[in-house]
Parts: structure tokens; C-alpha cells; sequence
């Protein structure tokens, strides 16, 4: 007997929609790029690494190419000499993704209000998740990656071709 | 370290009609423009301040001359410093250039230029180093507005 085609009553069918299991499987495999400009970066370290453990969520294993990421994670200061750099790797990201403003200084310009400093990256590029503080704490990290989860399974996935 | 040096440094520039003073445990000494390069070269060559640590300007708005133009140098046997420091009016900020005795003044004096629009006679290559190109005004000026940006990029809607 064809092993493959025996019954044993469990899990033989599931029945789903396709954007919740798109959003699913999406929201535990989100690959982050590091747009790492400043201090920030310690706190990046500290949530990525095995304390705190970003993996737990999938979003650990970072690429340094934008083309092979999900999530731009801009960790610190970006300045207005910085601002058509990390637009310009924000383009070159393919579909579908996300953007996390880690911490007060990519949220809003922080404490610098000044000739240098951009005051929040969503002035120049759409942001999905804010998370303050000055570092922030790895858990509002963990909080701030936990919310795009939520985002990312419950938006529309939509259909990329005719077979899927 | 040398304690003697300062010392000396100061009797040989107040024998020039220079008012050395210390301040700080260093050695404060304003003098005209026209001296500095003479100046300099003589602590490089003759009391061996081969460091030099940095050039930047003070601004003093409202006071004529409204610029002082601030330099420090380090003697790495002597482990000593020297300050220099030299005033420029609004109308003519330019002082000579250092980069014919130390070639790492090339950098400052870009950054000093950034800043506060000082110019230095013989430095060539004053381009932006911090800034970009196409930045209005120099930033560290009093008058310059505190929140004026000048973006690159175009904001999003």
C-alpha cells in the first residue's frame, strides 16, 4: 500500500484563507536589514542577541543586501546628508516590506533639532512601527517587532500570479 | 614632560612683542594674523610642537573683529600645548593656511571652512567635508537660524 495515500484522520486538509496564511508564514520569516547609523546599535546588539533573542520571532538572521529583506530596521541618527541613502536602499527592497524607526532619534529627530538632523525618517520614507526611547528597551523592541507581526497577519496579502 | 618649555616659549614670543599667558596649563597666545604662519613655524621648528591638534573659530556676533580663529598644538616629547589664537573681521574671514607645515590641517581647515566660513589662504581644496554641496551658509554661525534645515531629499506628502 502507497504509504502517501493512507488515511490517519489527522491535519489530511485545512481549510484557510489564503492572506492569513500568506501573513502567517510571512510574519515569522520577517529578514531585517540594520540601517544602523549611531548609538542605537548597542540596543540593536543587546535584542538581537541571545538575552533577549530576536529569533524567537524569526527576526533574527540579518541580510545585508536590501534585496533579500523584509524589514528595514533604522537603528539611530539619520541625518540630512544621510537621507538620500536610506531612501535610496529603501527602493531597492523588494516587495513585500516593512520599516521600523528604532528609537527617538529615527521616530522623530529626537533631542537634535538642528541644521543636520532629519527630524523622523517618515519624511522621507513610510514607516510601519515607531518605537521610543533613547536607547529603547530590548522589550519595547520585542513589543515594537510583536505589533508588526499582528500588522503583517492581518493585512491583505495580495495575489502575485495566476498560480498563487 | 618638559615643565621648562612653556617657559620658554613664552620669554622668546614676549621678546617678539607678543602677550603669551597661561590659562589652563597652557600657554594662550593672541596674535596678529600676519604672524601666524611665522609663529607656527617657529614652535614646529624650533620647540618641536609637531602636533597640530585642531583649528576652529569662536563667532562674537556684534563685536568687530567678529571672529576669533583658535589653534592648538601638542609637542608629543615635550607633552606640552600651545594655544594661538588669532582674530578676522566679517568682511575679510581669512587666515593662512597651515598645510604647508602640517598636512593634517588640509582636514580642519575644510571643517573650520564648514562651519564658519573661514577661508584659508593656500588651501586649495576647501570643498564641504562635513556638509554637502549646495548648503547655504555655515550652521555654527550665530546668525544662522537654529532649526533651518536644507533638505536632500524631497519630504513625502
Amino acid at each position: 500500500m502507497n504509504a502517501a495515500h493512507e488515511r490517519t484522520g489527522a491535519f489530511e486538509y485545512l481549510t484557510t484563507r489564503k492572506d492569513e496564511l500568506v501573513g502567517w508564514a510571512r510574519k515569522f520569516s520577517i529578514f531585517p536589514y540594520p540601517f544602523v547609523t549611531a548609538c542605537c546599535a548597542m540596543e540593536f546588539m543587546s535584542v538581537s542577541s541571545t538575552m533577549y533573542d530576536t529569533d524567537r520571532f524569526g527576526a533574527a538572521l540579518p541580510r545585508f543586501s536590501p534585496r533579500q529583506s523584509d524589514l528595514m530596521m533604522v537603528v539611530g541618527t539619520i541625518t540630512h546628508k544621510q537621507a538620500p541613502i536610506l531612501k535610496k536602499v529603501y527602493e531597492q527592497m523588494c516587495e513585500p516590506k516593512w520599516v521600523m524607526a528604532f528609537g527617538v532619534c529615527a521616530t522623530s529627530g529626537g533631542f537634535y533639532r538642528n541644521y543636520a538632523a532629519l527630524q523622523g525618517i517618515d519624511k522621507v520614507i513610510p514607516v510601519d512601527v515607531y518605537i521610543p526611547g533613547c536607547p529603547p528597551r530590548p522589550e519595547s523592541v520585542i513589543d515594537g517587532i510583536m505589533q508588526l507581526q499582528d500588522k503583517i497577519a492581518h493585512s491583505r496579502h495580495p495575489i502575485i500570479n495566476e498560480k498563487f | 614632560m618638559d615643565a621648562g618649555l612653556l617657559e620658554r616659549v613664552r620669554e622668546r614670543l614676549a621678546g617678539e612683542g607678543l602677550e603669551p599667558a597661561f590659562a589652563h596649563g597652557l600657554l594662550a597666545v593672541p596674535l596678529p594674523r600676519e604672524r601666524l604662519l611665522s609663529v607656527v613655524k617657529m614652535l614646529r621648528d624650533g620647540f618641536g610642537f609637531d602636533l597640530f591638534l585642531d583649528v576652529t573659530a569662536v563667532d562674537w556676533p556684534g563685536r568687530d573683529p567678529r571672529f576669533d580663529v583658535v589653534f592648538h598644538f601638542y609637542s608629543t616629547r615635550g607633552h606640552q600645548r600651545v594655544r594661538l589664537k588669532t582674530t578676522v573681521t566679517e568682511a575679510d574671514p581669512v587666515v593662512d593656511s597651515l598645510v604647508p607645515l602640517y598636512g593634517s590641517a588640509a582636514f580642519m581647515e575644510r571643517e573650520c571652512h564648514d562651519m564658519y566660513g573661514i577661508r584659508f589662504r593656500g588651501n586649495e581644496d576647501l570643498r564641504p567635508i562635513l556638509l554637502y554641496e549646495g548648503f547655504q551658509g555655515h550652521p555654527l554661525r550665530k546668525d544662522y537660524p537654529k532649526d533651518r534645515e536644507q533638505p536632500l531629499v524631497r519630504y513625502r506628502e
